[in-house]
């Protein structure tokens, strides 16, 4: 019986091909943009957290000035020195590693190659905060920040565009009125919220101090990176830095911060559930274009109703049993809504396969929702094919034939 | 032991919807048809023929009164052992053809055998036949849509035969042909008739069509008004 319903359910599929597809086509659509959305959806989200993950993690800057914004300004507000960081690291246990950071931009010079560069001047310590690798050569160390080395080490960026396709390490180039031998290529981190991170030349700090900018004054370290010891309570530990500088740099009760910490943690924090919120919305829309799909089919299912009432009527005037007539609908739907989840499912497959690559987002199947839609596409296509044929199979047969 | 007759219906009514809307489409027919009988039913419209054809047939389920088919008690049977007993016993011819659209009329008269569960090689053979024996061997892959009106209405008694019922309800199979396709619509059912001894019940308000018959029955408002045999 079940054989038989199959035979004739595809039958009947065959004569109606228009109808059997705009029933695929509802369904498919449906299915096909709801997996879409969700899984370039989930894929940002992990593409958020990877970047921030690459700036380090437990990671705080220090800055100078009240925060961002209009009062943030850090216009007239003191810079630290190198005696902040040193007490810091000194005073505070939860503190991993710390390093002063001076920057500059200077144009830099190789051959005939030119470009303007920002100068990271900091102490060995940054690297290890900061999360990076070497790719050739080596950091500089210690020794070099005592002997103010004219040595630096460089990223990826700077040395597409600086040396192209000769080999960077050991050249010489000119930053600013010194020539400074390149030591390290630092191994790629990519693109983050901030910019393109692999842009960057990192030297001592005392050789940044003495050979490019000189100082006029102690106060010239414009940000300090602290990483925390692994599982620190990070209000905790903002906390104990509030203090200790507000101390060292005078400020009475009734005076604010004139300096201010950035966690990496909360910003990954605020931006992983902002992008997951961002999932859930385009979740929302993609459940709306499958509502959309399923009425749809909805539509193709009442205005056929009136051509498959004489079928069915026609059917059991023949001598077929309202059962076997349902199975044969059963069997219809089914089909047609199968067809149609598997057709949306390969569709989204092929859609988040090209689209992360254009968006730039990695692509990560989604099990989960691949089933919910192709489940939801299933249940929708066998209620709205089935329910009509249900009330249709119990009208006496010549009910169903005169049916208009 | 005696046979009982094909068909006997005591004191059968029928009515149609409720309270000050009710009519009452048949009034109580008594009527016994035997095996091999060709019986014309008349009546002018609305007198409750087409209503009498489709309690015959199954299709329809009485108000009241006793319908036995080979002694079976019909009214006491489920909606699915009623399309059992049409299944195995029963044809139908319709005046409005009433064939699958977009399907061929080969598939159209295989139908009933499919339901049967007869084997697909031994259903296209039988299949054809009725298609040959209608005088349609040339048209099998034709959907009703490329049919003309008579040639529909000939698809559609191979289908009803297909199946070699012992009764064959043909409802104003006439009703929407020129004369000339009426000729050969009746003289199919006669032949059937004669040469194959199934029990035809023709409803029609053609006398030159109900002629065909041996026994004709006159319905006038929802009761048996007259009832002639011809030898």
């Amino acid at each position: 019986m079940i054989w038989n319903a199959f035979d004739i359910a595809v039958r009947e599929i065959s004569r109606n091909l228009t109808r059997a597809f705009l029933t695929v086509l509802g369904i498919f659509i449906g299915v096909a943009s709801i997996i879409t959305m969700v899984t370039l959806g989930g894929g940002a989200t992990l593409a958020v957290k990877e970047q921030i993950s690459s700036l380090g993690s437990n990671l705080l800057t220090l800055r100078p000035g009240a925060g961002f914004g209009s009062r943030g300004s850090s216009a007239g507000v003191p810079h630290f020195t190198e005696m902040d960081s040193v007490i810091l690291g000194e005073q505070i246990a939860s503190i991993a590693a710390i390093a002063p950071v001076r920057t500059a931009s200077l144009s830099t010079i190789y051959l005939s190659n030119a470009r303007a560069s920002t100068i990271t001047g900091t102490t060995p310590a940054y690297f290890q905060i900061n999360k990076w690798n070497i790719a050739e050569g080596r950091f500089f160390t210690d020794a070099d920040m005592r002997s103010g080395g004219a040595v630096c080490v460089i990223g990826n960026t700077v040395r597409v565009e600086l040396f192209g396709t000769d080999n960077p390490i050991g050249a010489s180039i000119r930053i600013g009125r010194a020539s400074i031998e390149v030591i390290g290529l630092l191994a790629t981190k990519g693109q983050a919220g901030m910019g393109d991170q692999d842009d960057t030349i990192i030297m001592p700090l005392s050789t940044l101090q003495r050979r490019l900018i000189g100082r006029t004054s102690s106060n010239d370290i414009n940000q300090i990176s602290i990483s925390a010891v692994e599982g620190t309570d990070s209000i905790a530990l903002i906390g104990e830095i509030t203090q200790i500088m507000r101390q060292r740099r005078n400020l009475q009760s009734n005076q604010d911060n004139d300096f201010n910490i950035f966690d990496t943690r909360q910003i990954a924090e605020t931006l992983g559930s902002t992008t997951q919120l961002m999932t859930m919305l385009l979740a929302a829309v993609a459940g709306v274009s499958l509502l959309v799909g399923g009425i749809g089919i909805m539509n193709i299912m009442l205005v056929s109703v009136t051509e498959r009432t004489r079928e069915i009527g026609i059917r059991l005037a023949i001598g077929a049993t309202a059962s076997e007539v349902l199975l044969q609908f059963l069997v219809e739907a089914v089909t047609l809504s199968c067809i149609g989840g598997i057709v949306g499912i390969v569709l989204a497959f092929g859609l988040c396969y090209g689209l992360a690559q254009v968006i730039k987002v990695p692509f990560n199947f989604n099990t989960q929702i691949n089933v919910i839609a192709f489940a939801f596409s299933a249940i929708v296509g066998v209620l709205f094919g089935y329910m009509p044929a249900r009330r249709a199979a119990m009208l006496n047969p010549i009910d169903a034939l005169r049916h208009e | 032991m005696n046979q009982p007759p094909l068909i006997e219906l005591r004191g059968l009514t029928k009515t149609y919807g409720v309270g000050d809307a009710m009519f009452q489409a048949l009034k109580g027919i008594d009527l016994t048809i035997e095996r091999g009988e060709f019986v014309a039913i008349m009546g002018p419209s609305g007198s409750g023929k087409s209503t009498l054809m489709n309690l015959l047939g199954c299709l329809d389920t009485p108000t009241t009164g006793s319908y036995r088919y080979e002694g079976i008690e019909v009214e006491t049977l489920n909606a699915n052992q009623r399309s059992l007993l049409r299944r195995y016993a029963l044809g139908f011819v319709f005046q409005g053809f009433n064939l699958l659209p977009r399907t061929s009329a080969l598939e159209n008269v295989e139908l009933p055998l499919l339901y049967r569960g007869m084997p697909r090689k031994e259903r296209q053979e039988k299949s054809i036949a009725a298609l040959n024996s209608v005088g349609l061997p040339n048209k099998l892959n034709n959907t009703p849509g490329e049919l003309s009106g008579g040639q529909q209405q000939r698809v559609a008694i191979a289908r009803a035969i297909v199946t070699e019922p012992s009764t064959l309800f043909a409802d104003e199979p006439t009703g929407n042909l020129d004369s000339v396709t009426t000729k050969d619509v009746v003289e199919i059912l006669t032949r059937l008739n004669v040469d194959r001894g199934i029990t035809i019940l023709l409803v029609t308000h053609e006398e030159d069509v109900a002629a065909c018959a041996r026994r004709t029955i006159v319905i006038k408002d929802g009761l048996v008004a007259s009832d002639t045999q011809r030898s």
